[in-house]
């Protein structure tokens, strides 16, 4: 209050250049750890191969369910097949679907969001319903009933978290044009006889990308719960591959006979990487939000 | 600043009451349009995705004529929208269809998953409500030291985590390492009301721990905005004891988003029922869902997703109405 010098007009806070933003965030301890969790899994997703010690997919039945000792780390699974190197290759997968989902579900959610936003009017109401219904169902659900229709596959599944997350993009993304939308810049385009999709996509979209990225890092924290959870109940990824949630699925009968080592280091790994995604996700909003 | 202060007119009451009803009347009208909407979507899913139901459930090898025989038996060789103005109006009856696994009428099965399912949901309720408001309020007035730090963290972590991630590390430790709990949720016929409960406590904690970050969440963020306020200075200024600050002023502030918060988390709560009731072998909506899922039973599936959204429905409009019940400022705003 005492600041506010009377006859000036207010100004609006000047924006921090991005490069100060990348600053702050390298400064915060929960983003640093959540980078540091993800980019070892991410390392595991492409090089998995090589860093495990041992082949992931070959079985060996006369060693099945081996506790750890120091030829098997982690134990041996059911089938005899090395507990360490499955859950180092098993990152593959859920670090590939899960970021495809998102890009679909943000490309997607972003251009629908620019065009409502942009239009307003009957589109915006019509869209905003849909999107309250989608919002009535949670994700694991509406996957469950579109997977149980179409059948589970990687490619399925990236198609249903992204056209879910399509419309929960776009409603973050309309609420931010709607912010931009009767500014004078806008104005100016629109006199110079700029079209829409130019004014949506060079004008708007460059000043509503802080929301639209806040967005995308929530999601993809979101998308990778979906797909370890779908791949648990069978609907998501499908054997052999060493996915956690799979491995999960497969084993965790077996915990009540003692064999803790198989479904400790998979829940670890999912569990690691689920909080690594949201700490980030959790600064980076922190950051761009204010 | 420059104009002098007017005194607020005193807001007039006569108008509240209907301004309340005409509040709840778009709501509710926006409502039915979500939930036809809805009944559209599931709809496709389960009638159109699937493309040949008779197919879908005998298998690529039948013969084609027992599928186009049960097809026709089904109905499902008719006009599509013939199927949904049949199906849509038998279920605003109550009449959800017949279940393709079992042969017999859907309706019962999803009273019964309901009802297993909100006592399961009640009891995470009842235990988590409390505790998140509790941890938030706490984190709030100790806000950026390290109980803040610790509450927000933990409460983050433990509600991104998969909920069978959850409860598989929670049956190895407490079912089969420490053998305190019976790892299954149905209990033998005839238990009492402690022996129930006993074998209800491990499947509520993984939705306990999902439940417990949003509502902390919510708790923290208004909380340190009501503490920021200026009433709050104000009373703490002319002396007021901190208790009473925090429980007429603060709190009663605070705690009106988390409301809303905690009754739309009800319906995502039914999400996590799915992991939760299969992996404990629990006989609730979630567990009819994922049967139906994995049997191609599509009426049955339907007819839970619909449940399902009828009930989040219900949920945010009773949200609503308990809002605006306890917020006046509230009752101005016509809906968004």
């Amino acid at each position: 209050m005492s600041t506010i010098v009377p006859g000036t007009p207010a100004t609006p806070a000047v924006r921090e250049p991005r490069f100060d933003q990348l600053r702050v965030l390298l400064r915060s301890p929960t983003f640093v750890v959540g980078v540091v969790i993800v980019l070892w899994w991410v390392v595991c997703a492409i090089g998995g191969r090589w860093i495990a010690p041992l082949d992931a997919y070959a079985s060996d039945p006369l060693n099945s369910l081996m506790p750890p000792d120091h030829a098997h780390w982690f134990g041996t699974d059911q089938l005899g097949r090395d507990v360490f190197s499955r859950v180092i290759v098993g990152a593959r997968d859920i670090l590939t679907i899960a970021p495809l989902a998102t890009l679909l579900g943000t490309v997607a959610g972003t251009a629908l969001g620019l065009v409502v936003g942009y239009f307003e009017g009957w589109v915006d109401n019509v869209v905003g319903r849909a999107i309250d219904a989608v919002l009535a169902l949670p994700l694991v659900i509406v996957a469950l009933l579109a997977l149980a229709a179409v059948g589970a596959s990687n490619f399925t599944v990236i198609l249903v978290i992204g056209i879910t997350f399509t419309p929960i993009t776009a409603r973050t993304v309309r609420a931010a044009v709607f912010a931009e939308r009767h500014l004078d810049y806008v104005a100016a385009a629109q006199l110079r006889g700029e079209r829409a999709p130019y004014i949506m996509f060079a004008e708007i979209l460059p000043n509503v990308l802080p929301p639209i990225i806040v967005e995308a890092t929530v999601r993809l924290g979101y998308a990778i719960f979906a797909v370890a959870t779908l791949s648990f109940l069978g609907f998501g990824i499908q054997p052999p591959s060493a996915d956690w949630g799979l491995a999960l699925s497969e084993s965790y009968t077996l915990m009540a006979g003692g064999a803790w080592w198989t479904v400790v280091f998979d829940a670890a790994a999912i569990a690691s990487l689920v909080v690594g995604v949201n700490l980030i996700a959790d600064s980076v909003q922190g950051v761009l939000d204010r | 600043m420059s104009t002098a202060l007017t005194p607020s007119t005193p807001r007039v009451s006569k108008g509240n009451a209907g301004r309340v009803a005409r509040f709840l009347a778009t709501r509710l009208a926006l409502s039915l349009i979500t939930l036809w909407l809805l009944s559209v979507i599931v709809f496709a899913g389960g009638q159109l995705l699937p493309g040949d139901i008779g197919r879908a459930i005998l298998g690529p090898l039948a013969d084609a004529r027992a599928v186009a025989a049960l097809n026709h038996q089904l109905g499902s060789d008719r006009p599509l929208l013939t199927q949904y103005v049949e199906w849509i109006t038998h279920f605003v009856r109550g009449d959800m269809g017949l279940s393709y696994a079992y042969r017999e009428p859907v309706g019962p099965f999803i009273a019964d998953a309901l009802a297993h399912s909100a006592k399961l949901g009640l009891l995470a309720f009842i235990v988590v409500v409390p505790l998140g408001i509790a941890g938030g309020v706490w984190a709030a007035m100790h806000a950026g030291r390290w109980i803040d730090r610790t509450i927000s963290i933990a409460g983050l972590s433990a509600t991104v985590v998969p909920e069978f991630v959850s409860s598989i590390t929670l049956i190895l430790i407490f079912g089969v390492w420490l053998r305190w709990l019976p790892i299954e949720a149905s209990y033998p016929p005839g238990a009492g009301v402690l022996e129930q409960l006993k074998h209800l406590i491990l499947p509520v904690l993984p939705l306990v721990l999902v439940f417990f970050g949003y509502i902390a969440r919510m708790a923290r963020a208004g909380t340190v905005e009501a503490l920021d306020a200026d009433y709050t200075r104000t009373a703490i200024l002319k002396g007021l004891p901190q208790s009473v600050v925090i429980w007429r002023h603060v709190l009663r502030n605070a705690l009106l988003p988390t409301i809303t918060v905690a009754a739309t988390q009800l319906g995502y709560m039914i999400g996590g029922l799915v992991v939760v009731e299969t992996l404990f072998h629990y006989q609730g909506i979630g567990s009819l869902i994922y049967n139906a899922a994995k049997a191609k039973d599509f009426p049955m599936l339907e007819a839970g997703v619909l449940t399902i959204g009828v009930v989040y429905t219900v949920a945010n409009l009773a949200a609503d109405a308990l809002q605006v019940m306890l917020n006046p400022r509230l009752r101005v705003r016509s809906g968004e």
